[in-house]
């Protein structure tokens, strides 16, 4: 199938990639398989459970729906660039470790990056605020409680 | 001495690598020359295979295929009964069954070969719900299609039922399957061969039950099987016995290709394939006096166990055992069985049946406080169990149990009587109709029974050379903070930091077996073997002469180095055994059920649309006593969660059923609650340190599931006047029920509920 092949120009996490795969090909796959970057999740494969949350050009994705021939020239940011540094993570990721967002793990990458896509268009959200914007990203462990007080911790502690 | 670990809210363990993504899942691992497996699975419910046809147009030679003439030991899934086949030899008796597997190196081509495989199969008689089993409209299993029966006697029901100036009060509850719905799907990697033996990575609970289970599938020394946990995205019982089986398909597909295998299901075939929370039918018939105080409990409990014997007894026991929930009632007579229908099994899923009978207990007592003209809490507050009073299996509570106390505080915090006032005021001129209703319950923790004595879990703990100590036990980390947990213990019990405990990956090849991952018997049972391990070692430092009394960390670290170069390696380990003061009769089925229970009053507040026919939870509080809080954040975090799910359980998740299959086998068509259907949960607990725990604590994982349904149920018979006596209870539902009630209202009137 070498003939199906694009080649796909894209930043991924800050870093400038050239990608050779079907332009069909799910990002998700390419960002797992091609990248490694596996702490994007597949939940269900049909943009239902927001477990492979990206942002492309900072907008909140489920990167199984997106074919990679959508993200030529764009800039993808999962879970592994949310961080500034391996010792410096972002306010959200600190909060969820202190305030119990997550537990099993699984949607905590793509919640995540809900709440840093939610916050960089909403620095000071309400509850209610934080509740839909994480109406995309199902979690069946926390019952969510803990995920809205991590997002809200994170918002006082970057005000 | 380090400062008091147990109670604090520490980091989760492992909770850096979750949330930068560098937490390895098992679809995140990549083996040298892995091929890719599949499943062929039946289209039909129950049938005689006839023929297995290769479609055109696939390249076979290059794919692995084994069906079960390649199974080198037994070809049953060994869990309590042997009556599962890992592959389907001759008949299959439900849908999805696995019946050939497949592997390959492109698992886009391995999908197309998938579809490629036809199975040509002569359909039988099938038996598709539990009343169709009951009545023996077809016979599918065993002489009667009845997995297991219990009988739980106490006093004479009989005569009770008889006495004069009595009121008998009789309802049938149901409840439906319900999906556990882990984020993670079901997923396992596999290396096998004659001379190497059989490794299994894998998202799991039970990495025990899987190797037990590859033993006699392979047919080889426990020593050749090794079983890995690896990093697991929630499992609530659905990956307790399941696991068994994709081990042992993924192995045999190493061991047939001498390569390594990975089989991960897809989102479909997880739920259309694995185990569910059995569908249950409860019938109840009780006498109360008309002061009020329960006189007898008669209870026919029934679940459905899908096409083969799984977990079904002991799902039943539990179920049964809290069937009557915390009332002291003097003559009570259970009744349970589980029975076979041709869908695929019903398993393990949080609560493990206790969710079914609790269902149909609170929900009835309501409807029996209603027939003595009671409020609900008044029904209950007159028949609450006490510390020296029994409960159905004759076990005497030896603890304070202050219902009464949850009770109160429960209704304080949600302003019960005055909302119940003004909700009766203003619904008659609202649209929207406002209800409060509470459900009150038990948990017990740990294996039911004499189950704890036979599985002698054994927990180990090791000092390593450079001061740290590990903590080897095969409990899994699955979300609920085993790892964090179990460190708060032994850091306390060691008297050093809680970054100074690690805890051992679970590895069969490393880890002893600290038994299952279910039944909250982690905290509570393992926990404290946690603790008596390392109390251990600390006196095997002492003896060694290495430590003394009183010491600082750094003194314990020094020792424990001082110990490794002198002695080498530093392990201790403690084994369960039964405190003399749990005594269980399994032939009669009486005596102490659980070493003990968390106990529990939850409070819903609910508003039902009568536009549009939807039902919304708007506030819940769960107040409980769990006897210790080990650490708050988590235990409050179970507690959420599991009120999450039961909110599912009683209005958003419904199994579409079509000849044993479900239909609704998406997250698209079933619904899970979101950010935006939970209300506010706030979660109490009260404290009563129990003598079986480690520093008091009691399990709390299954709990929060019991509640939720009934008192939601409660609390929409509140709102409507409606008496519902099912879940899931769907928006038609209350089409259905508020249109019929509207017509009787114009035909002149009927009482309603």
């Amino acid at each position: 199938m070498v003939e199906q092949e694009a080649q796909v120009r894209c930043r991924v996490n800050g870093a400038d990639v050239t990608l050779k795969a079907h332009p069909l090909a799910r990002l998700l796959d390419v960002l797992r398989g091609r990248l490694r970057l596996t702490g994007t999740k597949e939940g269900c494969g049909e943009g239902e459970c927001g477990a492979c949350s990206v942002l492309i050009d900072g907008v909140l994705v489920n990167s199984c729906l997106v074919p990679l021939a959508q993200v030529e020239g764009a800039e993808v940011t999962t879970i592994e660039g949310v961080a500034a540094s391996d010792e410096q993570l972002d306010a959200v990721q600190v909060a969820f470790v202190e305030h119990g967002g997550a537990q099993c793990g699984i949607c905590t990458p793509g919640m995540i990056l809900a709440a840093v896509s939610l916050l960089r268009s909403n620095p000071q959200p309400d509850e209610r605020a934080v509740r839909e914007a994480l109406a995309g990203n199902l979690c069946r462990c926390t019952g969510y409680m803990k995920i809205f007080e991590s997002v809200l911790a994170a918002v006082k502690k970057e005000a | 001495m380090g400062k008091q670990i147990v109670g604090r809210a520490v980091p989760r363990k492992e909770g850096r690598d979750k949330v930068t993504g560098r937490a390895l899942y098992i679809d995140d691992l990549e083996f040298e020359g892995m091929l890719y497996g599949a499943t062929v699975r039946s289209p039909v419910a129950r049938g005689r295979i006839e023929e297995i046809v290769f479609g055109e147009g696939i390249p076979w030679d290059e794919f692995t295929i084994v069906t079960a003439a390649d199974i080198p030991g037994a070809n049953s899934v060994a869990l309590i009964l042997l009556d599962q086949p890992y592959l389907a030899d001759g008949v299959v008796n439900h849908p999805e069954e696995p019946v050939l597997l497949l592997a390959h190196t492109d698992k886009y081509l391995l999908e197309e070969a998938r579809r490629c495989v036809e199975l040509r199969i002569e359909p039988l008689p099938a038996v598709f719900n539990l009343d169709d089993s009951l009545a023996k409209k077809e016979i599918i299993w065993g002489a009667d299609n009845v997995f297991k029966t219990y009988l739980v006697e106490k006093g004479d029901v009989d005569e009770a039922l008889n006495e004069d100036d009595i009121i008998i009060v009789e309802g049938e509850y149901r409840t439906g399957a319900q999906e556990q719905l882990y984020i993670e799907t079901n997923g396992v990697v596999a290396v096998a061969s004659a001379q190497e033996g059989v490794t299994v990575w894998g998202s799991m609970q039970c990495p025990y039950y899987v190797h037990k289970a590859l033993i006699k599938l392979f047919d080889l020394p426990e020593e050749r099987i090794r079983v890995i946990q690896t990093e697991t995205g929630g499992g609530f019982g659905g990956k307790e016995e399941y696991p068994s089986m994709l081990a042992g398909h993924a192995a045999l597909l190493a061991w047939k290709s001498g390569r390594p295998v990975k089989l991960v299901y897809d989102r479909a075939e997880d739920m259309s394939a694995t185990t569910k929370r059995h569908p249950s039918l409860t019938r109840h018939r009780t006498a109360v006096t008309r002061e009020g105080r329960l006189r007898a409990m008669e209870i026919d409990f029934t679940v459905d166990g899908g096409a083969y014997a799984t977990l079904s007894s002991v799902v039943l026991s539990r179920g049964t055992i809290h069937a009557a929930g915390p009332y002291n009632c003097p003559n009570v007579r259970i009744r349970s069985q589980a029975v076979a229908t041709n869908a695929p099994p019903h398993g393990a899923f949080r609560g493990f049946g206790a969710p079914q009978s609790v269902f149909a207990l609170e929900r009835h007592l309501d409807c029996v406080a209603r027939a003595v003209g009671l409020a609900p809490e008044e029904l209950r507050r007159r028949n609450f169990i006490h510390e020296g009073e029994t409960t159905a299996t004759g076990q005497v509570i030896r603890e304070r149990v202050d219902l009464e106390g949850l009770l109160e505080r429960a209704f304080e915090l949600t302003d019960f009587r005055g909302k119940r006032e003004r909700f009766a005021r203003e619904n008659a001129t609202s649209r929207i109709k406002r209800g409060i209703g509470f459900a009150s319950f038990m948990h017990g923790a740990g294996f039911t029974g004499s189950g704890e004595k036979y599985l002698e879990s054994v927990v180990g703990i090791e000092a390593t050379e450079e001061g740290r100590v590990r903590v080897l036990s095969a409990s899994t980390e699955i979300g609920q903070g085993t790892n964090t947990i179990f460190a708060q213990i032994a850091a306390d019990a060691l008297g050093i930091d809680y970054e100074l405990v690690e805890m051992a990956q679970p590895d069969t090849a490393n880890v002893p077996n600290s038994g299952p991952t279910v039944a909250s018997r982690t905290c509570m049972i393992v926990g404290k073997l946690v603790e008596s391990a390392a109390v251990g070692l600390r006196q095997t430092l002492a003896g060694a002469g290495l430590l003394k009394e009183q010491y600082s960390q750094e003194e314990f670290r020094s020792a424990c180095r001082s110990y490794v170069e002198r002695f080498g390696a530093l392990r201790t380990f403690s084994q369960y055994k039964q405190p003399a003061d749990i005594n269980w009769d399994d032939e009669r089925y009486r005596g102490d059920a659980y070493g003990a229970y968390a106990w529990a009053v939850y409070v819903a507040e609910v508003s039902v649309d009568t536009l549009t026919y939807e039902a919304h939870v708007e506030d819940f509080v769960a107040v409980q006593e769990v006897g210790k809080v080990i650490h708050p954040v988590l235990a409050a975090g179970q507690i959420e969660g599991g009120v999450a799910q039961g909110i599912g359980f009683a209005l958003y998740e419904k199994v579409v059923w079509q000849d044993g299959r479900m239909l609704n086998n998406q997250m698209t068509n079933y619904i899970i609650p979101t950010s935006a259907d939970i209300p506010p949960v706030r979660v109490y607990f009260f404290e009563n340190p129990s003598t079986h725990g480690p520093f008091g604590a009691k399990g709390i994982g299954e709990l929060p599931m019991d509640g939720p349904a009934p008192a939601i149920l409660n609390a929409i018979e509140n709102a409507t006047g409606i008496s519902f006596r099912h879940v899931p209870l769907m928006p038609e539902d209350l089409f259905d029920a508020l249109a019929e009630a509207d017509t009787e209202v114009l035909a002149g009137g009927v009482e309603r509920g």
